[in-house]
């Protein structure tokens, strides 16, 4: 019990990593800025895409949307950092980081805006041609705030997955939360400054989850 | 290419003993024993909001320390599953819940005890609404076996970034991403086509 104690949760230990670890939270705060607004854009560009009329189109939307869901995120981003050198591009590890994340949370947040827009009847599109609307005006005002509220749960599900992937930034040596606190780890040869990234993630993320929870409940309902 | 085996076999245990054990905790949490159901709700929710990167590095480094040797095999295995087991309990329970209450009495009134009426009338149906939700999970759970990497698993991606500077050329890497994608395709096809299906027959 004692050894626990010391090994997890040695707030000594705690106390002298913790600067070192705010300064990889506020880097997972800033990966999390840049690439949540970016997924969700680029989301949206996949699942507009894939409403073309144009069968080809269509067809490589949800191509590209397949084939960045198969791929683990953490082998297209060393793919990225480690790969790309040998074509004569050396991306700085936010680059990677930023590149990586980018394809990999667009194509989820695509698949979750596409099914959304499905789950507005044709009903809805014929009723706002026929008040003059135009197409893109249609898919603005009319069917994506549907959509949107349909899949609420899943928007904020998958932000919670973006939240949580930041963390694999630190195999590129990207100084966010679990680099810093890996790097404490190693000095203190104790995991407890691990220990205590997890209880920011849990701070950050517990309450978000816990919402998650009710929404679905509420829209299942 | 020997690294494919490995990340079939940690993926197989980890759908396998996670799904499993998080049917068990679903099952456990219909008997709506309260304080049971919090320790399920509290284990629950931490491994959704932890990221599994975070508890594999936890369970590697920490371990050892307190006098538990895991091979790192077993140290990823056993994250995997335990975030999965959290993720399928949840999807699990959403589809005990959505089985009217009248199912209930109805299998009540036949003579069905508590357990007959969960196996043979709740569940059934219950695991027919949680297959899209559980199969897109479980890709994402399981392209997570990449990870392994970071700890020494000797899975795909960790052949391929060592072949990679053994050679001086990105080809391992273009191998090992190729492998992934041949692996995860026809679950993620097979994922979607599952998903119009079963949407289709609930309405």
């Amino acid at each position: 019990m004692e050894a626990i104690v010391q090994q997890f949760f040695n707030l000594a230990i705690m106390e002298r990593a913790l600067p070192l670890i705010l300064s990889g939270l506020k880097e997972t705060i800033v990966l999390c800025l840049i690439v949540i607004p970016l997924g969700l854009a680029g989301g949206l560009a996949f699942a507009i895409i894939s409403l073309s009329r144009l069968r080809t189109v269509r067809w490589a939307a949800v191509a590209g949307i397949d084939f960045f869901r198969s791929i683990p995120p953490l082998v297209l981003l060393i793919f990225i950092y480690a790969g790309l050198p040998f074509a004569g591009l050396r991306p700085s590890p936010m680059m990677a980081v930023a590149i990586a994340f980018f394809l990999n949370t667009s194509s989820y947040y695509g698949e979750i805006y596409r099914a959304g827009i499905e789950s507005v009847g044709q009903g809805q599109w014929d009723a706002a041609h026929s008040t003059g609307l135009k197409g893109h005006q249609t898919l603005a005002y009319v069917v994506l705030p549907q959509a949107v509220r349909n899949v609420l749960p899943d928007l904020v599900s998958n932000t919670v997955e973006v939240v949580k992937l930041t963390s694999i930034a630190s195999v590129v040596a990207l100084p966010e939360l679990l680099y810093t606190a890996d790097m404490a780890r190693s000095a203190t040869f104790n995991s407890s400054p691990i220990v205590l990234a997890a209880a920011i993630y849990l701070v950050m993320l517990w309450p978000v989850v816990r919402l998650i929870s009710r929404l679905e409940r509420r829209i299942a309902a | 290419m020997k690294g494919v085996g490995v990340t079939i076999e940690i993926a197989a245990a980890v759908v396998l003993t996670g799904t499993l054990l998080g049917l068990a905790l679903a099952v456990v949490r219909a008997f709506r024993l309260l304080a049971l159901n919090a320790v399920i709700v509290i284990f629950v929710d931490m491994f959704r909001a932890l990221p599994p990167l975070v508890l594999v590095l936890l369970v590697y480094f920490g371990l050892p320390n307190v006098g538990i040797n895991l091979p790192s095999f077993v140290v990823l295995w056993l994250v995997l599953a335990l975030v999965l087991a959290a993720f399928a309990e949840e999807i699990f329970w959403a589809g005990i819940l959505s089985i009217p209450k009248g199912q209930w009495e109805a299998a009540h009134s036949t003579g069905l005890g508590f357990l007959g009426t969960l196996a043979y009338v709740v569940l059934p149906q219950a695991i027919r609404l949680t297959v899209p939700p559980l199969t897109n999970r479980t890709i994402a759970i399981t392209k997570n076996t990449a990870l392994g990497t970071v700890i020494g698993v000797g899975e795909i991606l960790n052949q391929a970034t060592t072949a990679q500077s053994f050679s001086g050329n990105a080809t391992p890497l273009m191998m090992g991403a190729i492998a992934y994608l041949a692996l995860f395709i026809p679950i993620v096809v097979l994922g979607r086509f599952l998903e119009t299906r079963f949407a289709w027959r609930r309405i």
